[in-house]
């Protein structure tokens, strides 16, 4: 009797959750649906000029024509490539520096003023030195990904390092530890939802890094094409790029975060 | 010859503003399967007697000789417990008891199937060697954490106050189980502790710390009665509360010279 009352409570709950959730749902598809209605509606009724702002069906359109001659799957697969090496170098970078300075105290007193003109410095603004060093090409737009991630990475981790419990330290030590095992047994690991959520942060970061260097160097991929776009002020282009660019960054996002659930179990 | 020879320590802590002695004029011996028990109020420097001890701390004055030689040359020769069990929540438990093993290159067949013996023995099943320390009673953790530091079969052992985060039952049975332990592998230790129906039920000798700066105050010889029982039994004893009051008197008497 008083089960079959708890039985039917839980299922109450259970049910008032998707009745809950069916409402979200249903005023986000609201919410895109007017978004992108009014955009058309403003634009078919020219209430908005749409030379600037284009409208849905053309982008949609422009979007069928450029699959089709495969220039969009083209540049989209560059600047894919070129951000997933980006995030992925600075996040390494990043955390190469500061297991360095972790290693070194003498080390991190020396270089923590640089470190906060490095952090505090636009690196998007290194753009033009990087293209003429590294060549107008992979290396200096992957850098630019890199970059703009990589100092704000070292800080980060390399904090989360100091935060470790120092009696796992302790524990190591009684067993003669030295300082290399120590990171290995217990910095590192205890560091590394820090690591994984900064992966998150850099994803976004090298987006803006590598859609700037595609701007400046203005050969191929999703930046180029916006720039493009804006040169012959053919603006669906731009659009169709952005949003392009939209739901890849959100897909990266999430496999990012699918990762982390994936690796942190606990 | 002793085992054990600590001599002359003194150690002060150094900051930007102060200067504090946290230990003076300390010297002692340990024969070896003796169990010392450090008494006293927070703040006498205890914990920091047992890392100089260990040699995890090097102190500004006086030398630590275990068997005649320098501690620090000594490596794996001291184990140390903690307060917490500090088991590594990343590794399962059989990761964690092997990470000393793993750390001096003692890594063997032969080791490992001591240590698993060892977790046996202090009536671990073999369902918790692949579990996460997480998924394990504070008691379990502890007892593993004990496995952890026996495993690489130190001849001294440190015990940081390792039953004060647990609840009054367990750390009961605890205390007899470490006891037990120890008593069968003869080792050395020495424990510091706040509680001193602890010191007095586990060890052979009580060292009562003064504070500020610490000094071995005084010494107690726990007689032979309760020497031979377990922890639990000792604390039923009658000859317990006769010692459990002398050094009551003796807490007492610091704290009013302090004032």
């Amino acid at each position: 009797m008083q089960t079959n009352k708890v039985e039917l409570l839980h299922k109450r709950y259970l049910k008032s959750l998707q009745i809950e959730k069916r409402w979200v749902l249903l005023y986000q598809a609201i919410i895109f649906i007017l978004f992108f209605g009014c955009w058309e509606l403003l634009s078919q009724k020219q209430w908005i000029d749409p030379l600037i702002f284009s409208s849905p069906s053309k982008i949609w359109e422009l979007f069928l024509a450029k699959i089709q001659d495969g220039s969009l799957l083209s540049n989209l697969g560059v600047t894919l490539t070129e951000t997933v090496f980006g995030f992925i170098l600075g996040t390494l970078l990043g955390t190469l520096l500061a297991a360095i300075l972790w290693w070194s105290p003498m080390i991190s007193k020396i270089l923590d003023p640089y470190l906060v003109i490095l952090n505090a410095m636009p690196k998007v603004a290194l753009g033009p030195v990087l293209i003429v060093a590294m060549g107008p090409g992979y290396p200096s737009i992957i850098a630019m990904g890199a970059i703009i991630s990589v100092i704000i990475t070292t800080i980060v981790v390399y904090s989360s390092f100091r935060e470790v419990d120092p009696n796992y330290l302790k524990v190591l030590q009684t067993f003669g530890a030295t300082r290399l095992q120590c990171f290995k047994e217990a910095i590192l690991p205890a560091s590394f939802p820090t690591i994984i959520s900064t992966l998150k942060v850099n994803v976004g970061l090298s987006w803006v890094g590598v859609i700037v260097g595609e701007f400046l160097v203005s050969s191929k991929g999703l930046g180029y094409m916006i720039i493009y776009g804006f040169q012959v002020f053919n603006f669906t282009l731009v659009f169709l790029s952005l949003l392009v660019i939209a739901v890849f960054a959100t897909i990266m996002y999430q496999l990012v975060d699918l990762l982390e659930k994936k690796l942190i179990k606990e | 010859m002793s085992f054990l020879k600590v001599q002359d320590i003194h150690h002060t802590y150094f900051t930007k503003s102060s200067a504090t002695t946290a230990l003076s004029n300390i010297s002692f011996t340990v024969e070896e399967g003796e169990f010392i028990s450090l008494l006293g109020p927070s703040g006498c420097g205890k914990t920091t007697l047992l890392s100089i001890i260990s040699s995890l701390l090097k102190p500004t004055e006086g030398t630590v000789l275990l068997e005649d030689k320098p501690i620090s040359t000594s490596k794996n020769q001291i184990g140390y417990m903690l307060q917490q069990d500090y088991l590594f929540p990343w590794k399962t438990i059989e990761e964690n008891i092997l990470i000393g093993l793993k750390l001096s290159d003692l890594l063997n067949p032969k080791t490992k199937t001591n240590a698993l013996n060892l977790l046996k023995q202090m009536g671990l099943n073999d369902s918790v060697v692949k579990q996460l320390p997480k998924q394990l009673s504070g008691g379990m953790r502890q007892r593993v954490a004990l496995v952890r530091t026996l495993a690489t079969e130190p001849k001294l052992l440190m015990l940081d106050e390792p039953f004060s985060a647990l609840d009054y039952q367990t750390k009961l049975k605890l205390e007899d189980l470490v006891s037990k332990t120890l008593k069968e592998f003869r080792k050395t230790a020495i424990l510091v502790t706040h509680d001193i129906g602890e010191a007095i039920s586990m060890s052979d000798r009580v060292f009562l710390l003064s504070t500020r700066p610490g000094t071995i105050h005084k010494i107690f010889d726990i007689p032979d009665e309760l020497r031979v029982l377990s922890p639990f039994e000792a604390r039923n004893h009658e000859s317990y509360s006769t010692i459990f009051q002398a050094i009551w008197k003796e807490l007492e008497s610091l704290e009013h010279a302090n004032q």
